[in-house]
């Protein structure tokens, strides 16, 4: 039995050129180099290669790119050449600005990245568990951990993110939509099909102005021309005839008018007084303070300044580094992302804390030539997270790492992720893996590596469940 | 830390399944646990005391007492965090480059380098130097924070090869 507990057996070095899953870590090698995007643990789009980041759902974004494009079409077919002939050529000119204005601003504010924080790798999770479980008492699960911190001399509760294993900064909050940790959550904007925070919120700011300016300009003209077209002894009726465009147009644009404008009255209210909609909702100041300034920390108590710093303010930069490279050792399946920052842990999903953390081990390994690489690294690790995931995964973390060290041994030469969680490496969260590794391809050459720690914490348990 | 809990449940785990004795098993991950190992990460948190700039805490943790002088660490912070500070700043530069940004609808940034990554670059630069010259000597490593979203400075603690017991 001991003798496939081998890991005395198992050279370092021999390791990191033909770990676990040997066959497909040489197949990765033997790819290009995967990058960060690929493996990133929220909902999230990317296309161009991790340029361009959307949303899962893209909402209704197709929607408002017609309507503004269809618009703007009617008008300057239909409208334009009227009112060229009968007012001046500045029209289409400025319609045809605002339009290149809104349109880019639209899709830097849904191309954008929000402000997502990538989440706390397993080293830091581990670390703020130890600092929570030596504070206070935690037996099972505790009730939503909260830490209260003094900013500008007020009291402000950081909550702790189950999702990604931290405590949220001040104004963030996690969109659900995108299962990401946005910074300075303002909301999530179906209609631009992406959530609204630090980084894109003045391209949202500046899309909905031009679109306010965009669309009465286009009702305004519209009504010029129609009135213009009856004027000229021809009925009201005669003049919608000749021009039918023009009410189609008229009919988008006073609909939208009214709440395009009504959204910029009050973004511009948040703006200058540096709230988010999120804050503004959830009444976070204005409840406790009244009609009190102060009673928003952040706010500069000046409204330029506010607009300034809101709007003009330096450009962060984004926090995930979707086109980073993942480290040759790293671009092993999956599940987790980079050895950096993305650690793909669903909140409930035991087999990923394990996946993160064996991974991270081989990392080290393969950096540091220490040997881990034993039964399941991760096990430990979830003794102290163990509080939440018990209460969703079925199988202790006591007993499922001697079954899963025994279903290997019994079954011989299967490539093993991470023996514990067998059951909760069924679940979802497969997204993320790379379908590559789901071949748990046994093979003699693997048997020694049984107990090691591969990155797929699903691929193992395919075959033995 | 956690690392050595995984290792003891290691040699827990497999002595069971192995039916070897704990010190055999013992020393079988002794004996592969020579090379100079990560014992541990300290992580210095985010100071949220003045909002919600990117600030650091400059308290002083207990774990570094035995490896680097409280002055120099605090110093590093500090000079970190000015640093970031200077990347945040309001003032008339980082006005002109976001009026300029918006006139040309953000098509600037295509091309342009913002102010911030340039600081970033310079933070990059000065962690390297610091790493090299004063934490590597001494077993230690900073990571950029930038790699960790700004969330944390972790700095990685290299056990030596000579204090080989239990890790």
């Amino acid at each position: 039995m001991m003798k496939n507990c081998e890991y005395q057996q198992i050279d370092p070095r021999a390791l990191s050129v033909s770990p676990s899953s040997a066959q497909n870590h040489t197949e990765t090698k033997a790819q290009r180099p995967r990058r960060k995007w690929e493996v990133f643990p929220g909902k999230n789009r990317f296309f161009c290669d991790g340029r361009i980041i959307l949303a899962r759902q893209s909402g209704v974004l197709p929607l408002t790119l017609g309507l503004i494009v269809v618009t703007c079409g009617l008008f300057f077919a239909f409208d334009c050449p009227f009112l060229v002939e009968h007012l001046t050529v500045f029209i289409p000119v400025i319609g045809g600005v605002l339009f290149v204005f809104v349109v880019i601003s639209l899709l830097r504010t849904s191309f954008t990245d929000p402000g997502i924080l990538p989440r706390a790798t397993p080293d830091e999770a581990a670390d703020i568990e130890k600092q929570i479980d030596t504070s206070g008492s935690s037996t099972y699960r505790p009730p939503p951990r909260t830490k209260e911190i003094l900013i500008n001399q007020q009291v402000v509760k950081l909550k702790y993110c189950f999702t990604c294993k931290m405590f949220r900064p001040p104004r963030t909050s996690h969109c659900s939509l995108c299962d990401n940790c946005v910074e300075r959550f303002d909301h999530h904007c179906p209609w631009v099909g992406n959530c609204v925070g630090k980084r894109n919120y003045r391209f949202f700011y500046s899309f909905i102005i031009s679109l306010s300016f965009l669309t009465s300009f286009i009702f305004g003209c519209v009504i010029t021309h129609i009135t213009l077209r009856s004027q000229a002894g021809k009925s009201l009726v005669q003049a919608i005839q000749e021009s039918p465009a023009s009410v189609v147009e008229l009919v988008i644009c006073f609909f939208s008018v009214w709440s395009i404008l009504g959204l910029s009255g009050f973004h511009t209210y948040l703006v200058a007084s540096n709230l988010t909609t999120n804050e503004d909702i959830k009444g976070s100041w204005s409840s406790k303070r009244g009609a009190e300034e102060s009673g928003n920390p952040y706010s500069y108590n000046n409204i330029i300044t506010n607009c300034c710093a809101t709007l003009c303010g330096p450009m962060p930069p984004s926090l995930i580094d979707r086109r980073g490279f993942l480290p040759p050792d790293e671009a092993i399946p999956a599940a987790s992302a980079s050895e950096i920052e993305l650690p793909p842990f669903a909140a409930k999903n035991d087999a990923h804390m394990c996946t993160q953390s064996t991974k991270d081990v081989l990392e080290r390994m393969v950096h540091s030539s220490e040997f881990p690489g034993l039964c399941p690294p991760g096990t430990p690790k979830t003794s102290p997270l163990g509080l939440e995931a018990t209460s969703v995964s079925g199988p202790s973390t006591e007993t499922s790492p001697s079954t899963g060290c025994s279903r290997q041994l019994a079954h011989g030469p299967v490539v093993t992720p991470c023996p514990p969680f067998s059951r909760s490496s069924k679940r979802d969260s497969l997204h993320s893996i790379n379908p590559a590794f789901r071949l748990a391809s046994p093979s003699p050459s693997l048997s020694r590596t049984n107990l090691f720690l591969s990155e797929s914490a699903d691929v193992g348990f395919i075959p033995l469940t | 830390m956690v690392q050595d809990w995984r290792k003891l449940e290691v040699v827990d785990r497999c002595v069971a399944d192995s039916y070897e004795t704990p010190t055999m098993a013992e020393t079988h991950s002794l004996q592969d646990l020579q090379q100079p190992a990560v014992s541990s990460k300290v992580f210095v948190q985010r100071d949220y005391s003045s909002g919600t700039i990117c600030k650091f805490q400059t308290k002083f943790p207990s774990e570094l007492e035995s490896r680097v002088d409280k002055q120099q660490f605090e110093e590093t912070i500090q000079t970190l965090n000015n640093l970031y500070a200077e990347a945040e700043k309001l003032g008339g530069k980082s006005y002109l480059e976001g009026c300029l940004a918006c006139l040309t609808a953000y098509t600037i940034f295509l091309c342009m380098e913002t102010h911030y990554e340039k600081v970033l670059k310079k933070i990059a630069r000065y962690i390297k130097d610091q790493n090299e010259k004063i934490y590597a000597p001494r077993g230690l490593l900073l990571t950029d924070p930038i790699e960790r979203g700004l969330r944390v400075v972790e700095i990685t603690i290299f056990e030596d090869r000579s204090i080989g017991s239990g890790r």
